[in-house]
């Protein structure tokens, strides 16, 4: 017995065995049973076990899936793009321009206080603000930038990318303001004592070294907003589809089998997003 | 006089609130010398240094620098250059970019810049590592490469900010003596800030010797070794003591005071420690007045006649050795 407890070898797969059955219970099997449901087959009233290839037929046949895939992508490069600019700002000025430590902290939970109210109220409170007849509208009018209510405001793409960049810059704003919080004060002074402009630093220094602060920001927005559906649904009024309402749509129909195949494509598209941005960045070496 | 290059600074002083870093310091360091900073930690060398460098701008008084003032100038456009404590490389980039940092600022073509680059690493003796990254490098080879990065600009003033305490002891002396054909070679100014007096020793044409925010003293580390003008330089330089006589304090070398029978010197006093250090022996001794004095005997002197510790001896001096100093 204690010959077998001395064995290196198994007291590692011991050590790692706890995890592993946590991941297994709770992330493996599911995953598996979804890609064994896509391959059942569906009627109006039943589902039966089955390994066909129908649901997968039936989904790169549609035309509507391609546009709804667009349109997830559409909504999360936009996304991507006004997060970036705005956590990066946001973190820049926090790590590089707020001199006290104590600053910082304070105003890195300021950024946090939206957090303390869940997802779906903070989506909701835009809905009075941007209505025909909302805030924004009367604000307008009042000031006479307009003369009639704009429509575009809610029930829009716009609305929908709106509320996806309120929810979730905090997502990008963390790990660039890690990495910016690791960079060596000196190497920005040594650039400017190279003849660095302002500018040319930020290029040059900054940018580079807050990458994988940035790739990791990336990955989260992208990812949150590729499986969202329920902002899609409020903000859109549910005039927009992206896969996430392709899938509930599919399962308020019980159709699951057909809602388990758009959700390995979608999960394999994900994967397929995160090893490209991977390749850019080794993040393994930043963590 | 201000010749060709020289670097003058005038009433210098930087506050941060209340408190005084640098205080009104005035000094000349001559166009081509090796001039040091050195002083305890929390003296202001190092922000003298870095107002020089132009990284932290003066409360009062000014930089001038071959004739024009610079205090309000941009670093890289003062004619001088910096080599940061920790060296400050950028880790993302491999040697010969680093090296290339400035010129690629300038807007200097890839292929001009690669080669510039690579004769100024020919110079620190890197150019095997062109294309490895810091982090793969060892203390002294970073070094070198954050030498050639400031040295790439054509400085008039290279400033130096502890450029040798990362390194070992080893290679901290070897690499002093490359700093110093450095500098001849290239007949620029150096300002190197050290606490080390060795070092400043061992490579100054001039020591400035700082503490609490001024200049103690200044002058060819010969002068100041021997003629310490107050009792922090004596005793912060080393191998002196202070002694408190009926005219007033004076230093004087430890070698330079004797050992003799007791009541035969001109002061009396106990051995409290011996120690052996090779080619002389630490006599350390407390004299009347409770002053520790401290004298260097030569190994076979002090052979000749061992003393025990707590044996009465006497202390005896050449009067030429005193100087006397302000306390």
């Amino acid at each position: 017995m204690r010959k077998i407890l001395r064995n290196n070898h198994l007291s590692g797969w011991l050590l790692a065995a706890p995890l592993s059955l946590v991941l297994l219970c709770f992330l493996v099997l599911p995953i598996v049973m979804i890609v064994v449901v896509s391959f059942w087959g569906a009627t109006e009233f039943s589902i039966y076990p089955a390994f066909q290839f129908d649901n997968y037929q039936f989904l790169f046949g549609s035309p509507v899936t391609y546009s709804v895939f667009l349109n997830t992508f559409k909504y999360a490069a936009i996304t991507w793009v006004f997060t970036l600019l705005i956590g990066f700002t946001v973190a820049y000025f926090l790590a590089f321009h707020v001199r006290s430590l104590t600053w910082q902290i304070a105003l890195f939970l300021l950024c946090t206080i939206p957090f303390w109210t869940s997802n779906i109220i903070r989506m909701i409170s835009w809905i009075p603000f941007l209505g025909r007849n909302g805030l924004a509208n009367s604000t307008l009018i009042s000031w006479g930038v307009i003369d009639a209510p704009v429509e575009w405001l809610l029930f829009s793409d716009f609305s929908v990318i709106l509320a996806f960049v309120h929810l979730y810059t905090l997502f990008m704003v963390v790990p660039i303001f890690n990495t910016m919080m690791r960079i060596d004060r000196s190497l920005i002074e040594a650039a400017y004592d190279n003849g660095a402009s302002g500018f040319q630093t930020l290029t040059n220094v900054i940018i580079p070294l807050a990458k994988p602060g940035i790739m990791i920001g990336s990955i989260f927005v992208v990812t949150l907003v590729m499986g969202d559906f329920i902002t899609v649904r409020f903000m859109s009024g549910s005039q927009s589809a992206n896969v996430g309402r392709l899938i509930s749509n599919d399962i308020a129909l019980l159709q699951y089998p057909s809602a388990a195949a758009t959700a390995v494509v979608l999960l394999a598209t994900v994967l397929l997003i995160i090893a490209v941005l991977l390749r850019f960045v080794d993040i393994r070496k930043e963590l | 006089m201000t010749t060709g290059q020289d670097l003058e600074l005038v009433s210098l002083t930087k506050r941060y609130g209340e408190a005084l870093a640098v205080n009104r310091i005035d000094h000349h360091f001559r166009a081509g010398s090796y001039a040091c900073l050195l002083g305890p930690s929390g003296c202001g060398k190092s922000t003298t240094l870095r107002m020089i460098a132009g990284h932290e701008a003066p409360t009062d008084g000014s930089i001038v620098l071959g004739g024009s003032d610079v205090s309000w100038m941009p670093p890289a456009r003062r004619g001088t250059a910096m080599m940061f404590q920790n060296y400050a490389l950028f880790p993302h980039l491999t040697v010969i970019d680093n090296v290339a940092f400035s010129l690629k600022m300038k807007g200097v073509e890839a292929t001009v810049r690669r080669k510039k680059a690579s004769a100024m690493l020919d110079l620190v003796d890197m150019v095997r590592y062109a294309d490895r990254r810091p982090d793969q490098l060892s203390g002294g080879q970073q070094q070198r490469v954050a030498l050639a990065r400031a040295l790439i600009t054509n400085p008039q003033v290279l400033l130096l900010d502890e450029p040798l305490s990362a390194l070992d002891p080893f290679l901290r002396i070897r690499m002093r003596a490359e700093l110093k054909r450095l500098q001849r070679e290239l007949g620029i100014t150096f300002i190197h800030v050290t606490h080390s007096q060795d070092e400043a020793l061992a490579l100054s044409d001039e020591i400035v010797v700082m503490n609490n925010a001024v200049i103690e003293q200044a002058g060819p580390a010969r002068n100041v070794f021997n003629r310490p003008r107050t009792e922090f330089v004596a005793r912060f330089m080393g191998g002196h003591n202070v002694i408190a006589l009926p005219q007033g304090h004076f230093a004087i070398r430890s070698d330079r005071v004797s050992l003799t029978a007791a009541t035969q010197g001109r002061l009396d006093g106990q051995v409290t420690g011996v120690e052996y250090q090779g080619g002389h022996v630490l006599l350390t001794v407390r004299a009347a007045g409770d002053q520790e004095i401290a004298a260097i005997v030569p190994e076979d002197a002090y052979f000749d006649k061992p003393m025990q510790q707590g044996a009465d001896v006497g202390l005896s001096w050449d009067d030429s050795a005193l100087h006397p100093v302000a306390v």
